[in-house]
C-alpha cells in the first residue's frame, strides 16, 4: 500500500508540489484578507483568468513539443481576433459567421507559423515572433481605436451569471466555460490520441521520434495549428468580456502564458509536464493578482515580480529534477 | 585579377548584404519622396546649431536600438541569447530617474520638489549607478547561462518577466518626469552638429571593438559559439567567455536605457524598451550572425539597426498610418527568415560558385 | 551444420565516398538462428555495411538477398518494413513516455481513434516477457537503465516490426558484467527461435561468448568469414590488424633505448588511475625523453586513460602525479598550464573549430594559456602559423582558409600544429595518423621521435602497431579498459597482439 503511495507520488511528484504551492499561496491570501475566502474569489479566478488559460494551454502544447517551441504570437491573435470580430459585427455580420471565421483564421495562421518553423527550418522564437507583429499590426489596422461590440448573443454570453449549485452567491459566466471545456479536450488529446502522444515523444527525442516511425513533421504544424485555435477561441472570450475589440489588448499576455506553462512544471525543452499543471499554474499567477487587488495598496507590478520569482524557482526545481535523472 | 579578389571580400564581408538592404531602403526613398533625404540646420536655444532631418532621426532614435544590438551580438555569438534587454533598459531608465529625484517616502511632495531643475545625485554618480545596474543584471543572466547551465533563452526570460517589476518597484509605480536639463544632453544634445547619441554609439562600438579584437576576446567568443567542446579541449574557460557576453549585453542595454530616458525626459517601468530585445535579435540576425553562434560582426549588427529604423521611418513618411507600421513589420522579418533561411543560403551559395570558385571538398 | 538457412546475402558490395573507399566488394552471410559477430579496427567498413544493408546508403555494387529474393533497400523506413531492425549504442527510444507506449507507438491498439491504454500495456507485456525479464510497462522509459531500455528497443523491433534480422550495434559499450549477461540471454533465446542476429562490437571477450560466427573487415574489404569455435583469439586479433600468424614471427620489434635510463623522475605518474565505466586503474610512468606507446583495439580504454590524463575527466579513482606535485584540479586549461597536450581522437567534435581559420585553430590553445589580454600580435600569429603549416605540410591556399574546407588529414595536421605551438613538455596524441596520406604519416612519425630526443615525454596512441612499434621506447597493451601488460626494450610484435587478444 505504502509503496503504491510512494509510486504515485514520485510519478507526479512535479504536479502535487504546484498543487501545494497553489493551495499555499491561497492559504496565506485567505490569511491576510478575510474576504478572500468567499467562494466567489475562486471562480473569479477562472472569469478573470479565461483567456490567459486559453492561451497557455496552446502554449503548454507547443512547448511540450520540443525543440525550441514557443508561440509568442498569442497576444497578437486575441487582438486581431478581437478589433475584426468587433469590425465585423458592426458592420452587421452574424455572429454565427464570425465566431466560426475567427476560429478558422487562428488555425490557419498557427499552421502557417507551423508550417514556416517545420519547413522553412526557421526557430520557433522568430517565426512566431513574426506572427506576433502580423497580428497585432493587422489589429491595429483594422482600428487604431478601441470598438464596441454591442451584438446580443455576444452580451448574453458575457453577462448572464451561471450560479454554481450548492454554492451560495457564487457564479460564472457562459465564456468561463471555454476554458475547462478546452482543458478537458487537451487531456483527451495529450493522453489518449497519437497526436498526444507524439508531442511527449517529439519533445523529449526528436530523432527517435523520426526513427520509430511517427509523424513528426505533420504534428509539428499541427500542434501550432491547436495552438491558434486556443489563441483564437481566447480572443473570443476576451472580446465577450469586455464588449470591445483593441488592438492594445492583451499586451505581454505570451510572458504570462510561458510562466503560467512553467510555473506549473513544464519543462522548456520540451517532453516533460501537462496541462493541468499549467491550469495550477494560471491559477496561481490569478491568486497573486488576487492578493494584490485586495491589498489596494501595492501595485500591479509586484505581479511582475512575484511571478518571475515563482518561474526562476520553478526552473530551478526542474533543473534539479534533470540533473538527478541524468545521474541515475 | 585584383578586382575580382576585392569584389570577393566586399561580398564575403558581413557587412555586405545588410548594407545592401540599407541602400534598397535608400533607393526606394530616392525614387518614391526624394525628400526624404532633406537636412536642414537648426538653431537651437538650448544645443545651439545642428543638423536635423530624417536621416539624423534614424540615428538619434535608433542609437539605443543600436547599443542594444552590439550587446546582443555578443551574447547571440556564444550561441545563446538575451530576451531581458528590454527590461534591462527600463531599469536603467528607472535608476536614474530615481537618483535625480527620489520624491519617495513621507516627505510632502509639492510640484516644486517634483520639477525643479536639479539633481539629488551628481551625474557622474548616476551614470556609475546606470551602468552598474545593467551590468549587475547582465552578471546575472550570465551566472544563470555559464554555471547554472540553464538554457539562455529559459535564464533570459526570468529578468525579462521580473525586470520590469524591479524597474517599477525602483520608481514607486509611477512614471517618473525628470526635469534635470544636464541629463537631457545625452538624448538629445548635439556636438559639432550631430546628436550626442550617434557619438556615444561610436564610443561603444570602438570600445567594444579593441575589447573584442584587441584582445584574444573575440576570437575565443567566436570559438566558443563554433564549437563549445573543441573550445574546452583546447584550454579556454567557456564559461567565464560567456559570461563576459551576457555582462556586456547588460551593459550596452544600461547605457541605451540611459539614452532613451534622456530623450523621452522621463522612465517608464512599463514601457521604456518595449519589445527591443526582438528588434535588437532582428538586427543581429539581419547583420548576418547566426543564431547558432560563432562569426559576428557588431557593425553589421548596427547596420541592421540602422536597416530597422530606417525602414520605419520610411513607412512614416510615405504617410503609412501609424497602425499599419506593426504589420510592416512582420513584412520586414518575413523577408528577413526568407532571406536569410536555409534554402536560400544554398541558393546563394550555388549562384556564387558556379562563377568558377574551386573548394576543397571536406570529409 | 549444412541445414543452415541464410536470411540475408550481400554479394559484392562496393560503396565509395568522395576520396575513400568504403567497401570493396566485400560478402556477408547472415543465417537464420545465428549469432553473426562483425568485427573490424577504425575504418575497416563495419558501419557502412550495415548503413547498405539499412538502406541509409545505397551500394554502388553489389546485391542484397532477403530470403534468396534480391531487395533494393530504399530507406531506413524500409528496412524495417523489410524485417530488418537496427538497436543502436544509443538507444533510440523516449525515456519520457512508458515502456509499453516506446514498444507499441505507431501501432498501438485504438478505438475511433482513442488509445487503448489497457490492451497496449497488455500486449506491451506480453512482448517483453517474450525475452524473460521482468519489467513494468507503465513505468516511464528512462525509470530503467540502459540495458533495460535496449531490451525495449529490441521489443520494438521485434514486436512492431516482426524483424527477421535483428543488428546489434556496439550494444554493450554502456553496460555493465550482469546487464551484458542479460542481454546475452535475451539473444541466445532470440537465436534459438530463429531470428538471425548481427552483433558488431569491439569486446573480442564477448565476441567468443556469444557469437557463433565472425567476420572480419579491415580496411573496407573482407578478411573472411570464420566459425568462432574454430578461430583462436591470437589468429582474429591478428587479422584485424592485417597480419597472419606467420608473418608475425618475422616481424620488426620494438626500437631499442640507447642506454637504460634509469634513476629518472618520471614527468607525469598516474596511481591506480580510474574511472567507473571507463577505465580501470592503471599505474602508468611518463619519461622525459622518450616516447610511450599505446597499444589496444578500440574501446579498450585508451581515449579514456589520455582523458583522465589531459583531465577533460577527473578520476574517482587513484591520484595523478605531474612533476611529482599531485593534480588536484583536472580541466584542460590546468593541464596545458603544466605543460600537458592532448590531441584528440575524434578531431571533428573535439578538435576542430571548423569555420575559425587555420592560423586561428593553429594558436587556439597557445592563446588560451595567454589568457584573454596577453593576444598575440598578427605578424606573431602569422609566424606561428607559417612555421607549422610549413614544419607539417599543411595543405591550404593560405593561413586564413576556414579549417572546415580542409581535407580530412590535413586537418588533423592543424590540430598537431595547435599543441605543438604551445611547446608541452608532456604531448599525448590520440589517432595522430589516422586518415592521414602515407608520406605525411612518416613526417609525424618523424617529428614525434624527434620531439622525444629534444625532451619531451610523448604517448602515442595508435591502432596500427606497425607505427606504435616503430616510434615507441616502450609500450603498454590495454585491452578491455584495463592495462595488461608493458613492454621496454625488445618486444615483437607477436607478443604485442598476443597481450591484446588476451592470450599468453
Amino acid at each position: 500500500m505504502i509503496q503504491r503511495i510512494k509510486t504515485f507520488v514520485v510519478r507526479h511528484g512535479s504536479l502535487l508540489l504546484t498543487l501545494a504551492v497553489f493551495l499555499l499561496v491561497y492559504f496565506i491570501g485567505g490569511r491576510l484578507y478575510p474576504t478572500m475566502r468567499k467562494p466567489q474569489v475562486f471562480f473569479n479566478l477562472f472569469i478573470n483568468d479565461s483567456s490567459l488559460l486559453l492561451v497557455s494551454i496552446g502554449m503548454t502544447m507547443v512547448i511540450l513539443s520540443g525543440g525550441g517551441g514557443i508561440d509568442l504570437s498569442v497576444g497578437g491573435v486575441i487582438a486581431l481576433v478581437s478589433t475584426a470580430s468587433a469590425a465585423l459585427l458592426r458592420s452587421g455580420v452574424s455572429p454565427y459567421l464570425v465566431l466560426p471565421l475567427m476560429i478558422l483564421l487562428g488555425v490557419a495562421l498557427g499552421s502557417l507559423m507551423g508550417w514556416i518553423i517545420q519547413y522553412l527550418k526557421v526557430q520557433p522564437f522568430i517565426a512566431t515572433l513574426m506572427g506576433l507583429f502580423f497580428t497585432r499590426g493587422m489589429a491595429y489596422i483594422i482600428s487604431l481605436t478601441s470598438v464596441t461590440i454591442t451584438n446580443e448573443l455576444y452580451k448574453t454570453f458575457a453577462l448572464t451569471p451561471i450560479y454554481i449549485p450548492f454554492i451560495p452567491k457564487a457564479y460564472i459566466y457562459p465564456t468561463t466555460l471555454v476554458g475547462p471545456i478546452m482543458l478537458l479536450v487537451a487531456i483527451y488529446l495529450s493522453f489518449f490520441t497519437r497526436f498526444g502522444r507524439t508531442i511527449y515523444a517529439m519533445g523529449n527525442n526528436e530523432q527517435s521520434a523520426l526513427l520509430m516511425g511517427l509523424p513528426v513533421a505533420r504534428t509539428k504544424v499541427m500542434v501550432y495549428a491547436f495552438s491558434g485555435l486556443c489563441s483564437a477561441l481566447a480572443g473570443i472570450v476576451f472580446s465577450m468580456s469586455l464588449l470591445a475589440g483593441y488592438g492594445q489588448f492583451a499586451t505581454g499576455m505570451e510572458l504570462d502564458a510561458i510562466a503560467s506553462v512553467v510555473i506549473g512544471g513544464t519543462s522548456l525543452s520540451g517532453g516533460v509536464g501537462n496541462v493541468l499543471g499549467t491550469l495550477l499554474g494560471v491559477l496561481i499567477h490569478g491568486t497573486i493578482v488576487s492578493i494584490l487587488q485586495f491589498n489596494g495598496t501595492l501595485s500591479s507590478w509586484w505581479t511582475r515580480i512575484g511571478v518571475g520569482v515563482l518561474t526562476l524557482i520553478a526552473i530551478g526545481i526542474q533543473s534539479l529534477f534533470s540533473i538527478r535523472t541524468k545521474r541515475s | 585579377m585584383k578586382k575580382t579578389a576585392l569584389l570577393k571580400k566586399i561580398r564575403d564581408s558581413q557587412l555586405f548584404w545588410p548594407l545592401v538592404a540599407w541602400v534598397l531602403i535608400l533607393i526606394f526613398n530616392a525614387i518614391v519622396e526624394p525628400g526624404f533625404f532633406r537636412l536642414g540646420i537648426i538653431e537651437d536655444p538650448v544645443y545651439g546649431k545642428h543638423l536635423y532631418g530624417n536621416l539624423i532621426d534614424i540615428f538619434n532614435n535608433g542609437a539605443p536600438l543600436m547599443l542594444v544590438a552590439i550587446g546582443m551580438t555578443l551574447v547571440i555569438a556564444t550561441g545563446g541569447v538575451d530576451l531581458s534587454v528590454g527590461a534591462v533598459i527600463a531599469i536603467s531608465a528607472a535608476m536614474g530617474a530615481v537618483l535625480i529625484n527620489p520624491a519617495l517616502g513621507n516627505q510632502l511632495i509639492t510640484n516644486d520638489i517634483l520639477t525643479r531643475n536639479a539633481t539629488n545625485t551628481p551625474l557622474p554618480l548616476i551614470i556609475l549607478a546606470d551602468l552598474a545596474a545593467g551590468t549587475l543584471c547582465g552578471l546575472w543572466n550570465g551566472l544563470l547561462v555559464s554555471r547554472a547551465r540553464i538554457q539562455p533563452m529559459v535564464a533570459t526570460l526570468i529578468l525579462m518577466v521580473a525586470g520590469r517589476g524591479i524597474a517599477q518597484l525602483i520608481t514607486n509605480g509611477q512614471i517618473m518626469t525628470i526635469y534635470y536639463t544636464p541629463y537631457f544632453w545625452f538624448g538629445n544634445g548635439y556636438i559639432l552638429g550631430l546628436p550626442v547619441s550617434i557619438y556615444i554609439v561610436a564610443v561603444v562600438l570602438l570600445l567594444a571593438w579593441l575589447l573584442v579584437r584587441k584582445t584574444a576576446i573575440g576570437l575565443f567568443i567566436e570559438s566558443v559559439g563554433i564549437n563549445a567542446k573543441s573550445t574546452f579541449y583546447s584550454g579556454i574557460n567557456e564559461k567565464n567567455v560567456k559570461l563576459l557576453a551576457y555582462a556586456f549585453c547588460g551593459f550596452c542595454g544600461a547605457i541605451a536605457g540611459l539614452i532613451l530616458s534622456s530623450y523621452v525626459h522621463s522612465a517608464d517601468g512599463n514601457n521604456n524598451g518595449l519589445n527591443y530585445e526582438l528588434d535588437a535579435i532582428l538586427a543581429v540576425v539581419m547583420g548576418g550572425t547566426l543564431m547558432t553562434g560563432g562569426r559576428f560582426s557588431m557593425l553589421a549588427s548596427v547596420i541592421g539597426a540602422v536597416v530597422i529604423w530606417t525602414f520605419t521611418v520610411t513607412v512614416y513618411s510615405l504617410g503609412v498610418p501609424a497602425n499599419a507600421l506593426l504589420a510592416a513589420k512582420a513584412v520586414l522579418v518575413l523577408l528577413v527568415i526568407l532571406l536569410y533561411s536555409d534554402y536560400s543560403r544554398r541558393l546563394m551559395n550555388r549562384l556564387f560558385e558556379r562563377r568558377g570558385s574551386q573548394h576543397d571538398t571536406a570529409h | 551444420m549444412n541445414d543452415a538457412i541464410d536470411v540475408v546475402k550481400m554479394l559484392g558490395i562496393t560503396k565509395y565516398f568522395p576520396g575513400v573507399i568504403a567497401l570493396e566488394d566485400v560478402d556477408f552471410v547472415l543465417r537464420k538462428g545465428e549469432i553473426h559477430a562483425l568485427v573490424g579496427e577504425n575504418g575497416a567498413g563495419k558501419s557502412t555495411l550495415i548503413k547498405v544493408l539499412t538502406g541509409v546508403e545505397q551500394p554502388d555494387k553489389g546485391t542484397i538477398e532477403l530470403d534468396n529474393k534480391i531487395v533494393q533497400v530504399h530507406s531506413p523506413q524500409h528496412s524495417q518494413e523489410l524485417g530488418i531492425s537496427t538497436v543502436y549504442q544509443e538507444v533510440n527510444l523516449c525515456t519520457n513516455i512508458s515502456v509499453a507506449e516506446n514498444i507499441m507507438l505507431g501501432r498501438e491498439p485504438r478505438r475511433f481513434g482513442s488509445i487503448r491504454w489497457q490492451r497496449m500495456n497488455e500486449l506491451a507485456q506480453k512482448a517483453i516477457n517474450r525475452l524473460s525479464i521482468d519489467v513494468d510497462v507503465t513505468q516511464p522509459l528512462g525509470n530503467y537503465s540502459v540495458a533495460i531500455q535496449q531490451m525495449v528497443a529490441i521489443t520494438r523491433a521485434l514486436e512492431v516490426l516482426s524483424a527477421k534480422v535483428l543488428i546489434l550495434d556496439e550494444p554493450t559499450s554502456s553496460l555493465d558484467i550482469h546487464e551484458t549477461n542479460l542481454l546475452f540471454d535475451v539473444m541466445r533465446k532470440l537465436r534459438n527461435e530463429g531470428l538471425g542476429i548481427i552483433f558488431i562490437t569491439h569486446f573480442l571477450d564477448q565476441v567468443y561468448q556469444i557469437a557463433d560466427r565472425i567476420t572480419v573487415l579491415r580496411n573496407g574489404k573482407l578478411v573472411g568469414t570464420y566459425e568462432a569455435s574454430s578461430l583462436p583469439r591470437v589468429e582474429l586479433v591478428a587479422k584485424m590488424l592485417g597480419r597472419s600468424l606467420t608473418e608475425l614471427d618475422a616481424m620488426s620489434k620494438v626500437k631499442s633505448p640507447e642506454a637504460e635510463k634509469k634513476d629518472r623522475l618520471p614527468v607525469v605518474e598516474a596511481k591506480g588511475l580510474g574511472l567507473a565505466r571507463s577505465l580501470e586503474p592503471v599505474d602508468l610512468e611518463l619519461y622525459a625523453h622518450e616516447v610511450l606507446g599505446i597499444a589496444g583495439l578500440l574501446g579498450s580504454g585508451r581515449t579514456e586513460m589520455a582523458r583522465l590524463i589531459f583531465g577533460i575527466d577527473a578520476p574517482d579513482n587513484g591520484s595523478l602525479l605531474v612533476e611529482g606535485k599531485k593534480v588536484n584540479k583536472f580541466s584542460p586549461l590546468e593541464s596545458l598550464k603544466r605543460g600537458i597536450a592532448l590531441c584528440p581522437e575524434d578531431r571533428k567534435a573535439e578538435g576542430v573549430v571548423g569555420d575559425l581559420t587555420v592560423r586561428e585553430n593553429i594558436i587556439l590553445a597557445l592563446q588560451a594559456r595567454y589568457g584573454w589580454f596577453k593576444f598575440l600580435s598578427p605578424q606573431k600569429q602569422s609566424e606561428i602559423a607559417d612555421r607549422y603549416i610549413q614544419l607539417l605540410g599543411i595543405a591550404t591556399p593560405s593561413p586564413e582558409q576556414l579549417v572546415k574546407n580542409l581535407s580530412g588529414g590535413n586537418q588533423q595536421k592543424v590540430i598537431l600544429a595547435r599543441w605543438l605551438a604551445t611547446n608541452p613538455t608532456v604531448l599525448i596524441l590520440d589517432e595522430p595518423t589516422r586518415g592521414i596520406d602515407v608520406g605525411a604519416k612518416t613526417e609525424i612519425q618523424k617529428l614525434v621521435m624527434q620531439l622525444a630526443e629534444e625532451g619531451k615525454s610523448c604517448v602515442f596512441i595508435s591502432s596500427e602497431l606497425e607505427e606504435v612499434m616503430r616510434v615507441s621506447d616502450r609500450v603498454a597493451v590495454l585491452r578491455d579498459r584495463k592495462k595488461v601488460a608493458e613492454y621496454a626494450g625488445d618486444v615483437d610484435e607477436k607478443t604485442l597482439i598476443q597481450a591484446m587478444a588476451g592470450e599468453a
